[in-house]
């Protein structure tokens, strides 16, 4: 991530951006990525689901947002190959009559912005408390420490429901459909930190004693910029393996938040949320209305799995 | 060793003290109970006289107090939803939810070890590598997914299992009814637990597996072989003993969070338990049901974790010392 060479002028710098692209073409993890055909695959699922989603009003043949584009009298239409069905809808139509690969698309929108948002967030908070956690010990380390244990205790789902049943009492009188989805990114993050903070604080624990960072601190840097400029840079490699498992989970939380209808509102339906509505089809025939949004979120899930297995080994030089 | 659980119980309670200040907090502040307890037409002297009844213009040390003392013996208020005692409320229920736990952990247990054992005894087989895939795939279908699935094939499609309720249920004595004395309760039973249990199963698989592994290359399993024994008798009594330190952690410790996942699977099968009641709570803002549930289920949570650590200590030897002096 970060190589300690002293700064170097414009022709050098070049020269290095160069050998930092040979080095990554040559290197072990490029090699062990090309040699697992699984971790290709997931790569490259993983990496259309989201161009996908990301362009979604492009891609998708309908707006499901658009109530001009939509008729009732085209609700629940079956998929492709079934009898009834209609060639305009690949994957049939819900019960608004909204079509529902294109409902996938944009549901699968909600679903990563808020799988990555809480990620980010949980990584954030928990980077920063872990790294001030090792730097600084003391009593501040035993706290941070003991709350992270007690947090420990409780399943992630439990919590981001609690915080979020919290949340919309204190923030009860506020404009639900707005805010959803913020306060429901803002109770999965927080329920994901303790990671972060635990291996983060792990590795400072290490690199304090360095000679870089004791260096650092003889010519007097103050220790903030010594946390964020000399110590961080060489933390982060486990964080991005957490931070790769956690958008699976974090993408999972949210679609059973949503399914259990404490999630995002229905104006803004993700993956959760069309697999609720359509659960209460699922008696009557319309099997379609539920299952194909899951099937897009287990094979999303189980993409983004994959490519955190491979990158947890990869980076693990104990496996070498 | 003494110490160490001393120190672990003093922790629990320190643990137990922050969720009752929260919950206590949040039953509190969030929300006005006497708002939740009256009409509209209700005039301001009257709810200043109620205000002074229930005890909110006491200090909040005071209130706290009254709090606990009130939780210790079963007491969380009333319901702003049910306008009934939130103890009856989830004492009804907790029965359901206790079953289904229970239920899903045998199948778990049952289930998950033969097939570690397995996979980790025959390592190439085909089936070996069958059951790790299908585990990879069952940990990236959400729960509720695989209750729909469920749901889909054994109620919809093959007619063979009910999708909903518990069944005919049977009163044991004045607290609790069990669905499994009648066969209707079983069978509804069966789709629940193992939608609840499967994660917990893949989970006890691989576990087992990875120290089967390890364990199988231990010095003292080379002797029992050396000594002639059948090999049936060295898998299953001289290493699968020596995986059970963990089995038991991991075991232990999912059991929490089978009582926090039985939120979901009580939802997609509408079985009658603590979960949905709790989630009716988060979607209605019923805070004195939150406030409880958060207190039973950090008290639930937090024996289990004394538990396990205390019999961590008491079955493997090695951490006595060690632990006892850190």
């Amino acid at each position: 991530m970060t190589d300690n060479t002293p700064t170097v002028s414009g022709s050098e710098a070049s020269e290095a951006s160069r050998s930092a692209l040979a080095r990554f073409l040559d290197s072990d993890l490029l090699h062990s990525f090309l040699s697992s055909k699984v971790t290709v695959l997931a790569a490259i699922t993983t990496l259309g689901l989201m161009l996908a989603a990301l362009f979604a009003p492009i891609v998708a043949p309908f707006n499901p947002f658009d109530l001009a584009q939509i008729s009732i009298l085209d609700a629940r239409i079956p998929p492709i190959g079934m009898e009834w069905s209609d060639p305009r809808y690949l994957l049939g139509t819900d019960d608004q009559g909204r079509d529902l690969l294109s409902g996938i698309l944009y549901g699968m929108r909600i679903s990563l912005a808020v799988g990555f948002l809480s990620v980010a967030f949980a990584a954030v908070l928990g980077i920063s408390l872990g790294l001030i956690s090792g730097y600084v010990g003391g009593r501040t380390d035993a706290i941070i420490m003991r709350i992270a244990e007690v947090q420990l205790t409780f399943p992630a789902i439990l919590l981001a429901l609690l915080i979020d049943g919290i949340a919309n009492g204190i923030f009860g009188n506020i404009d639900r459909e707005t805010w959803a989805i913020w306060i429901l990114t803002f109770s999965i993050g927080l329920s994901f930190w303790v990671q972060y903070a635990r291996t983060v604080r792990g590795s400072t624990l290490v690199e304090k004693n360095k000679e870089y960072v004791q260096a650092a601190r003889v010519i007097g840097i103050p220790a903030w910029i010594i946390m964020i400029r000399h110590v961080l840079p060489n933390v982060l490699g486990p964080v991005l393996v957490i931070a790769t498992i956690n958008l699976a989970l974090a993408i999972i939380t949210e679609a059973t938040l949503s399914f259990l209808g404490v999630g995002v509102p229905s104006t803004q339906p993700s993956l959760g949320t069309l697999i609720r509505i359509g659960n209460d089809f699922l008696f009557s025939g319309e099997w379609w209305i539920a299952i194909f949004p899951g099937l897009a979120l287990a094979i999303l899930v189980l993409a983004v799995n994959l490519l955190g297995d491979w990158l947890r080994d990869a980076l693990n030089p104990k496996l070498r | 060793m003494f110490g160490f659980i001393s120190r672990r119980i003093a922790m629990a309670l320190v643990v137990m003290f922050v969720v009752a200040l929260i919950s206590f907090l949040l039953f509190r502040f969030v929300g006005d109970p006497v708002n939740q307890m009256v009409g509209i037409e209700t005039t301001p002297e009257q709810r200043e006289a109620l205000r002074q009844s229930l005890g909110l213009n006491d200090p909040v040390l005071v209130q706290f107090f009254r709090y606990v003392m009130g939780a210790i013996q079963f007491d969380f208020g009333n319901s702003y939803q049910f306008k009934q005692p939130v103890a009856d409320l989830i004492g009804r229920r907790l029965p359901a939810t206790l079953e289904l736990s229970f239920a899903s952990a045998v199948f778990a247990l049952a289930l998950g070890i033969p097939m570690g054992v397995y996979t980790g005894l025959n390592r190439d087989s085909w089936l070996s590598k069958m059951f790790l895939s299908v585990s990879l795939v069952g940990i990236s279908l959400p729960t509720f997914f695989i209750g729909i699935l469920f749901i889909f094939l054994f109620s919809v499609t093959l007619q063979w299992l009910p999708s909903f309720g518990r069944g005919e249920v049977t009163q044991l004595g004045s607290f609790w009814d069990t669905g499994f004395l009648t066969i209707s309760g079983i069978k509804a039973i069966i789709l629940p637990a193992i939608t609840l249990g499967l994660y917990q199963m893949t989970l006890i698989m691989r576990l087992i597996r990875a120290e089967m592994l390890e364990v199988l290359r231990t010095d003292h399993i080379k002797f029992a072989r050396a000594r002639g024994l059948p090999n049936r008798s060295v898998y299953y009594i001289h290493a699968l003993k020596n995986t059970m330190v963990p089995v038991i952690t991991i075991t232990g410790l999912q059991l929490g969070s089978i009582i926090a996942f039985a939120i979901i699977t009580e939802t997609v099968f509408q079985w009658p338990g603590m979960g949905i009641l709790f989630l009716q709570a988060v979607q209605n803002v019923d805070i004195p049901i939150m406030a409880a549930y958060l207190l039973l289920t950090a008290f639930i949570f937090v024996v289990i974790n004394l538990i396990v650590d205390i019999l961590y200590v008491v079955i493997d030897p090695r951490l006595r010392t060690e632990r006892g002096r850190a």
